[in-house]
């Protein structure tokens, strides 16, 4: 499986999404800086790093949307390619329209760093294969701006097509309908708050993250 | 503005005494113009002078074979054995004050506070891997102290979060003393290879000086003066010279740094902190003995029409200033605009032993380095021991263990600060093993087996009642925590915080924890190898307590060796390790502020024999995997202890009965563990059974049992709910 980490100014979960990729998959991620016009070859997996790229200065993800680098995400998407965003790459996946809806600020206000329980909605995807439905999942979040909004006629749609993809199981950030991570129509590009990246091995607190990567292994070869 | 003329008023608003004054002269052999008066005036305040501290920080143990670089460079630096490609790696940390700036504007204080240290950290080419902290505040009541509170929480997770740095711990205390006077200390972490270790002396007459970061701005001017002077009514006036930080160039900043560092191309590297470009540039000159010449004109601006005076004082954040190789600079200066940063060559090094800086062509200062060096201040400053507290006497029984135990779990010192770490980014790097809420945060070096064990500790009330006393148990309550998650205390950085060293007692105090600490340090083979003096903490000539916060640091060869304090099973034995006649010590306890609301008779005493014996022992025990759960005895005595591991491990505990003084004494040097029932071990220090883990209570004795939901719900609800009034 060969997989490519994007990195934007200000991203700083670049790190251990690389290594939860490369310990899980055997294989290093190439580390591809924004400003690049050009992914690797044949690439089978893009992940969006959590971090403040920008300082989330502005809307959290917008500047980096429009990175140069994110008009081969966004045709990459197209052409099938799996793409993962965690946390600030979530927000930048919605700032550049791969997915629906918006990440605001949490309901409480602060920032909210904890391990959370999750649900899985739908164990169809790539991303979600290893987890049995309706399984309750521990992983950790880590933001300020995770509190998921869309308009209600495209919650319904996403909820009707199986595209809320995890929920939380308790209150965190006052998302829509709890929602934790969605994906797009196709089914290639997941969005989630939590960090799975941080939940690969038991001396961290749990694995219950690791199987998203196993799932995506499987998946891609 | 140089040509300004120097009236004895102008003098002393520059913090000099006219005896300073006179010697700052005879130093230049001329009246000095406004821009050299105020360099001398950053240079010579207690911030960076530390003229009334200095010759008694001399007394605190600062070698061992593992100290590389002790106090003196940016942090202190230890050796932490074989990294991740069997390179030898280096620890290297500090801890700092913004204490004045945060009660000002407690955000953006806290906040720089963070970015401050993590400059000192990273300069000497350290991945920063951990930030820690130690808050005092005042009464949760007093006027304005949630807003204080919640501003210097999120402050610091404003930008510690942004920057990735895991902030893994710290402790917070209250007290009516810090009403007026909060304190904010910031400890950052970082590993490096020993080879890659960069120091501040610049070399090379002709290299080119370097100025990367963030643009100078008319912000934080003067800084270190008002960190030199006390606290009044008008000092809210002071909120132009607070700086404002901004994380995402401090992370860019470290990106770029260690980008180049990577490289040969540096030859001496200095974050511009307190008094930014002065003290960067003079401690850089000073310490290699050479000359500098800066070119103001070529100082990336901010602000349109900035003077010379205000961009030597200016404390704008984010900066560097470095010596360069010659001709690295087309390579070092694509790395930085990589990063969106700016890049300048400012000046170059010269043989000329003086610090001169020109502008439109004039040379606006011409100092010499020596005499601002050598002839800065010092002061052997009257001082007075704190008199020795009477004995407390006798204290009448609790009538209701529980119902104390429950008022204790619930007090502002006691209560779970969840509240304040879950908005930290504490899991950041993917490398905390230990969150925070235990003895000590444990944080892989990554790649390795390796861990750090890292803790704050201090007990105010105690250094209050006995300085002595309280300076070693400073030291003593870290290294404890430290064993107890099975790490080897190699070293301490200390953040000193006292009132005004102009006042006798205030000084009796300083002096009195620096020798209680030493004595700890000693005897512990613990050396400090950094720290920071904050005085002057004072609000309209009211002192805090005497607060010596230590940061310990430890190492853990093997992670899967360490140990915590959650209870694991039921069904185990709780052995107490340590104390002895001294277990019952009510004096200057917890129990007597918060149950029987008397703050009387002496602190407990630190055995240090005692203390290392027991501490070799438990780390024994951990070592050959003897024991399930470790947690040290301090606030709150020993039912809080056991009542924390309760918690932690959702497991409750049945203890043999336990007067007042068995309870909630807090003597010293002292562990509960956990062992399989029935395990023996041979012990050659103080240990005991005290109990047996199990059930959904703490059941104490025949008559008392407390339900550790409702434990739980005091503990874990009293902050929140303490913040939740906030107006």
């Amino acid at each position: 499986m060969k997989s490519a980490v994007i990195v934007f100014p200000g991203s700083n979960c670049d790190r251990d999404l690389a290594v939860a990729i490369r310990d899980v998959t055997g294989t290093a991620p190439t580390m591809v800086w924004h400003r690049e016009t050009a992914l690797p070859e044949g690439v089978d997996l893009i992940a969006l790093p959590g971090g403040f790229s920008y300082g989330d200065y502005l809307r959290s993800g917008a500047m980096s949307a429009r990175s140069p680098v994110m008009a081969e995400v966004i045709a990459a998407a197209a052409r099938g390619v799996a793409v993962l965003g965690v946390c600030n790459g979530f927000q930048v996946l919605t700032e550049a329209g791969l997915l629906p809806g918006a990440l605001m600020r949490n309901a409480g206000l602060d920032f909210v760093c904890r391990d959370v329980k999750l649900t899985v909605a739908n164990s169809q995807t790539m991303f979600s294969s290893r987890y049995d439905a309706g399984a309750t999942i521990t992983i950790p979040v880590a933001h300020h701006d995770g509190n998921y909004f869309a308009d209600a006629e495209t919650l319904d749609r996403l909820e009707g097509e199986g595209r809320v993809v995890f929920r939380y199981a308790e209150p965190v950030n006052g998302s829509a309908r709890d929602i934790a991570g969605v994906v797009n129509a196709q089914g290639n590009v997941l969005g989630l708050m939590p960090h799975p990246e941080r939940l690969i091995e038991a001396e961290q607190g749990g694995t219950d993250g690791r199987r998203m990567f196993e799932g995506l292994l499987a998946a891609l070869g | 503005m140089s040509h300004a003329e120097i009236t004895p008023a102008i003098v002393a608003e520059h913090g000099f005494t006219p005896d300073e004054y006179d010697v700052l002269v005879a130093s230049l052999g001329r009246v000095p113009n406004m821009l050299e008066l105020g360099i001398f005036s950053v240079m010579w305040s207690e911030h960076c002078s530390y003229k009334s501290s200095r010759i008694h920080l001399a007394k605190l143990p600062t070698k061992a074979p593992w100290v590389i670089h002790g106090p003196g460079e940016n942090a202190g630096v230890i050796d932490i054995g074989a990294g991740p490609d069997g390179a030898p790696m280096a620890a290297i940390f500090k801890m700092e004050s913004h204490n004045h700036p945060s009660f000002i504007e407690p955000y953006q204080g806290a906040a720089t506070g963070v970015g401050g240290i993590l400059r000192d950290v990273f300069t000497m080419g350290a991945r920063p891997v951990a930030n820690m902290n130690a808050l005092r505040f005042g009464r949760p009541d007093a006027p304005k102290m949630r807003h204080l509170i919640k501003g210097v929480v999120a402050g610091i997770g404003g930008y510690g979060n942004c920057v990735g740095v895991p902030t893994v711990g710290g402790e917070t205390n209250f007290h009516a003393s810090y009403d007026g006077n909060i304190l904010v200390n910031a400890m950052t972490v970082g590993t490096a290879r020993q080879d890659k270790i960069f120091l501040s002396a610049a070399a090379g007459v002709g290299n080119p000086m370097i100025y990367v970061g963030s643009k100078t701005g008319r912000d934080g001017i003067h800084g270190a003066t008002m960190a030199s002077a006390e606290f009044t009514e008008e000092s809210e006036d002071k909120r132009p010279t607070v700086q404002v930080g901004d994380p995402f160039t401090e992370k860019l900043l470290i990106e770029a740094c260690l980008e180049l560092m990577a490289s040969d191309a540096i030859v001496a590297i200095q974050d511009m902190g307190a008094a930014g470009l002065t003290s960067s540039s003079v401690e850089m000159a000073s310490k290699g003995g050479v000359g500098l010449r800066l070119d103001l004109d070529k100082v990336p601006c901010r602000e349109d029409r900035m003077t010379p005076y205000e961009m030597m004082l200016s404390e704008s954040q984010e900066r560097m200033l470095m010596v360069l190789k010659p001709g690295r600079e087309a390579f070092a200066e694509a790395i930085f605009h990589k990063w969106e940063l700016d890049f300048a060559v400012i000046g170059e090094v010269t043989d000329t032993e003086r610090l001169v800086l020109t502008f439109h062509g004039d040379t606006v200062a011409d100092i010499p380095l020596g005499p601002l060096a050598d002839n800065a201040p010092k002061y052997d400053r009257a001082h007075v021991p704190t008199p020795k507290r009477a004995p407390l006497g006798a204290v009448s029984e609790s009538t209701d263990l529980g119902a104390d135990l429950l008022k204790l779990m619930a007090c502002p010192d006691l209560a779970s600060k969840r509240w304040i770490w879950e908005q930290y980014d504490h899991m950041v790097g993917a490398d905390t093993l230990q969150r925070p809420g235990g003895d000590a945060a444990v944080v892989r070096l990554h790649g390795t087996q390796k861990a750090l064990a890292i803790t704050t500790d201090c007990t105010p009330r105690y250094c209050f009642a006995d300085p002595y006393e309280g300076g070693k148990q400073a030291v003593a309550e870290t290294w404890r925590n430290l064993i107890a998650v099975g790490a080897l205390p190699l070293a301490i950085t200390d953040c000193m915080n006292f009132g005004n060293p102009q006042r006798p007692e205030i000084m009796g105090q300083f002096v009195g924890c620096i020798e209680g600490m030493a004595a700890a340090c000693k005897a512990l083979d613990y050396p400090v190898v950094s720290g920071n003096v904050s005085l002057y903490n004072e609000t309209n000539g009211t002192g805090i307590m005497p607060t010596p916060a230590i940061g310990g640091v430890g190492l853990i060869e093997d992670y899967t060796k360490s140990m915590s304090l959650a209870f694991k099973a039921v069904e185990q034995d709780i052995w107490l390790i340590g104390g002895g006649d001294t277990d019952t010590h009510l004096g200057q306890s917890l129990y007597l502020r918060e149950c029987l609301g008397r703050e009387d008779g002496p602190p407990p005493a630190v055995d240090l024999a005692a203390e290392r014996a027991a501490g070799d022992f438990v780390a024994m025990l951990i070592g050959t995997g003897q024991l399930t759960a470790v947690h040290d005895i301090s606030d709150g005595g020993l039912l809080v202890a056991v009542t924390e591991m309760a918690l932690a491990g959702n497991i409750g505990a049945t203890l043999f009965d336990l007067d007042t003084g068995g309870a909630f004494g807090e003597g010293q040097g002292r562990y509960l563990v956990t062992l399989p029932a029935a395990n023996v071990v041979d012990a050659p220090v103080p240990m005991r059974r005290v109990g047996r883990t199990g059930g959904d209570s703490i059941i104490i004795g025949a008559k008392t049992k407390v339900k550790l939901a409702d434990l739980r719900a005091a503990h874990e609800g009293a902050f929140p709910a303490m913040m939740r009034d906030e107006i």
